[in-house]
């Protein structure tokens, strides 16, 4: 009896207590500013900041010496209306890699997670390890990589195999061969879009729920690839919008590749992307506020296909955490 | 009929070899230039121009490394000068980078503040906004400042990475409410909470996301190029560039190879430290 009455004594406490707190978690808790605070601040002055700015500058025309003069809407008029190199090879280019490496990259690092997920953990390892070291080779150590790889003399290694092979009987200046430049940068970009959202996918796959695969199983669910759709995927969607932004980002954001390869602009605009135009505008024809409405231009484009995943991949009412309420029950 | 089991299975079974056999072709192409890099930096001088070219080194010697290091001495400011720099600006921002991407995650996901859903908007658009674009601005901003030749310069333009808050956010979000609603039951204050149920159960999420800023910061050449004049502050990727791209001639190959291994091992060091972490479960740590 004295023990009951400890208890309800006890649950009491606690249901005042949680009173408390209920009201302190509805309310407006201004404890969040102090959390996010110094992020906010840093983010504010190094990355608002200058994109603000970069937006006004997009309407002006700037040379980085004279103080920028406004001029409207006239550079993302030049855009559409008057940019040839833009129309006539950045654009297709840019969408050309985009939709292979994006949604291929996207698909196989899903399909590869998934893979490694099946496996056992020390092979999953290593095999995750080869497959994510190309995110690990940018800057110096790609442009050695690749250019030796390419390298159009006969002592470049592609060459070399392709000769032997006999399919071809005289090297093939690569990365001046305006036919093959854009299928490079594609291949280098493929080869290194197992990145850090494939990581997160992998993290995402093995945090499922593994009660559900057996649920799923005596409700019918027969081969692994419903499994997948209709356990795994809805399972981890914040880790496949975490990709999906990722894919995105770097689908449309790579010009590193070619400039590190070929050097900027590439020849004949063969490989030139969104990126590399900005560059091209911004760093070496000097107009800055051009550059900034192509920047503003490559935002837009982006946003749009991130709301898109953004809308696919984020739900009010997630399936996982229903199933494993259903399966408390 | 264990049809459960697959997900992360803890013995090997026949069913794998077919999955491994699948993906083994593309791994070989994914492993393959890295397996290169390693081998290309001990090649001797004949082997880095032999024809017909070599794929691994025969006669492994430290060659590159030695000339690399004989090099940078004749230039004034050593190697090691370099390297410093790299290691103190890299401890710091990861460090500073982690702990505030962990905070803001956390009262992002899990706290009920005005301005809340403005700040995930804002930060989701700064991760569409290509960083070449910025750079002029940010140069003006740090102008303004006062902060070129800063240490500082390095760091904080790197600290707050929208991509980070973003990952470790959708992390965060994965932590049941009811864990949380127990432990502010139990009278624990939101840094508790933050310290002792948020911080235990992201680890996945801060082992990837202190991957992701070590490699933004690394492999960064942005900050020294632009915002440093003077050369002792630069940092070791970026003389490892100059030297590549400068030295584009025969002694050049011998030293950008070995460069290349320099610049590199240190992201795969760090990547099998933590990806056991990465790739672990979070079951272990209570979130089925």
């Amino acid at each position: 009896m004295a023990l009951q009455a400890k208890k309800t004594e006890e649950t009491n406490k606690i249901k005042t207590r949680r009173k408390r707190n209920k009201i302190s978690r509805r309310e407006n808790n201004w404890h969040g500013w102090l959390f996010i605070g110094p992020y906010a601040l840093i983010f504010s002055i190094f990355i608002l900041i200058p994109v603000i700015l970069a937006v006004i500058l997009s309407f002006t025309n700037f040379n980085a010496i004279q103080f920028p003069k406004f001029v409207g809407f006239l550079n993302y008029i030049t855009i559409l209306t008057n940019d040839a190199e833009f129309m006539k090879y950045v654009l297709p280019n840019t969408i050309i890699y985009a939709v292979v490496v994006g949604i291929g990259g996207y698909v196989l690092s899903f399909l590869l997670a998934w893979a490694l997920c099946n496996l056992t953990k020390p092979v999953r390892t290593v095999f995750a390890l080869i497959l994510y070291s190309p995110s690990m080779t940018t800057g110096v150590a790609m442009t050695v990589l690749w250019k030796v790889i390419f390298s159009g003399d006969q002592s470049g290694l592609l060459n070399s195999w392709l000769m032997e092979l006999g399919v071809i009987t005289e090297p093939v200046i690569w990365l001046t061969d305006t036919r093959f430049l854009l299928p490079i940068v594609i291949i280098i970009g493929l080869w290194s879009s197992m990145g850090i959202g494939f990581l997160s996918m992998i993290a995402g796959i093995l945090n499922t729920d593994a009660s559900l695969y057996e649920a799923a199983s005596i409700d019918g669910v027969s081969n692994r690839f419903q499994e997948m759709f209709y356990i795994t995927i809805p399972q981890m969607k914040p880790q496949m919008l975490f990709a999906a932004v990722m894919a995105i980002v770097g689908a449309f954001q790579n010009g590193m590749i070619t400039s590190m390869l070929v050097g900027n602009p590439s020849p004949g605009y063969a490989s030139q992307l969104l990126v590399n135009h900005i560059e091209d505008y911004g760093f070496l024809r000097y107009e800055m506020g051009y550059a900034a409405a192509i920047s503003v231009v490559l935002l837009l484009i982006v946003q749009f296909f991130s709301k898109g995943a953004n809308l696919l991949l984020t739900d009010k009412d997630p399936y996982g955490k229903k199933g494993v309420e259903e399966e408390d029950e | 009929m264990n049809k459960g089991k697959k997900i992360n299975p803890k013995k090997f079974e026949i069913g794998q070899l077919k999955i491994i056999l699948l993906i083994l072709p593309l791994v070989i192409f994914m492993g393959m230039p890295i397996v290169f890099i390693i081998n290309h930096a001990f090649k001797p001088m004949e082997e880095l121009f032999a024809f017909p070219p070599t794929f691994f080194v025969r006669r492994a010697t430290l060659e590159n490394f030695t000339k690399l290091m004989r090099f940078s001495n004749s230039s004034g400011i050593p190697l090691s000068r370099y390297l410093f720099n790299s290691v103190v600006v890299t401890l710091i921002t990861v460090g500073m980078a982690l702990l505030l991407t962990t905070m803001s995650a956390f009262a992002l996901a899990k706290i009920k503040f005005k301005g809340r859903n403005l700040l995930t908007q804002i930060n989701q658009i700064a991760i569409m906004f290509v960083s070449t674009a910025v750079l002029i601005p940010r140069y003006l901003v740090i102008c303004q400042l006062g902060l070129i030749d800063n240490l500082l310069a390095h760091v904080l333009p790197l600290v707050a990475m929208p991509v980070a808050l973003f990952l470790v956010k959708q992390f965060v979000e994965q932590v049941p409410d009811s864990l949380l609603e127990a432990a502010y039951m139990d009278g624990a204050t939101d840094l508790d909470v933050y310290l002792k149920v948020i911080m235990p159960m992201i680890r996945p999420a801060v082992a990837t996301a202190s991957i992701l800023v070590f490699q933004q910061v690394w492999t960064n050449m942005e900050t020294s190029s632009y915002f440093f004049s003077d050369d002792s502050m630069k940092t070791l990727t970026f003389y490892m560039n100059t030297l590549v791209n400068v030295n584009n001639t025969v002694a050049g190959q011998g030293m950008s190879a070995a460069a290349s291994l320099i610049m590199f091992l240190p992201n795969l060091i760090l990547f099998i430290i933590l990806q056991n972490k990465v790739m672990n479960t979070m079951a272990s740590s209570g979130i089925k």
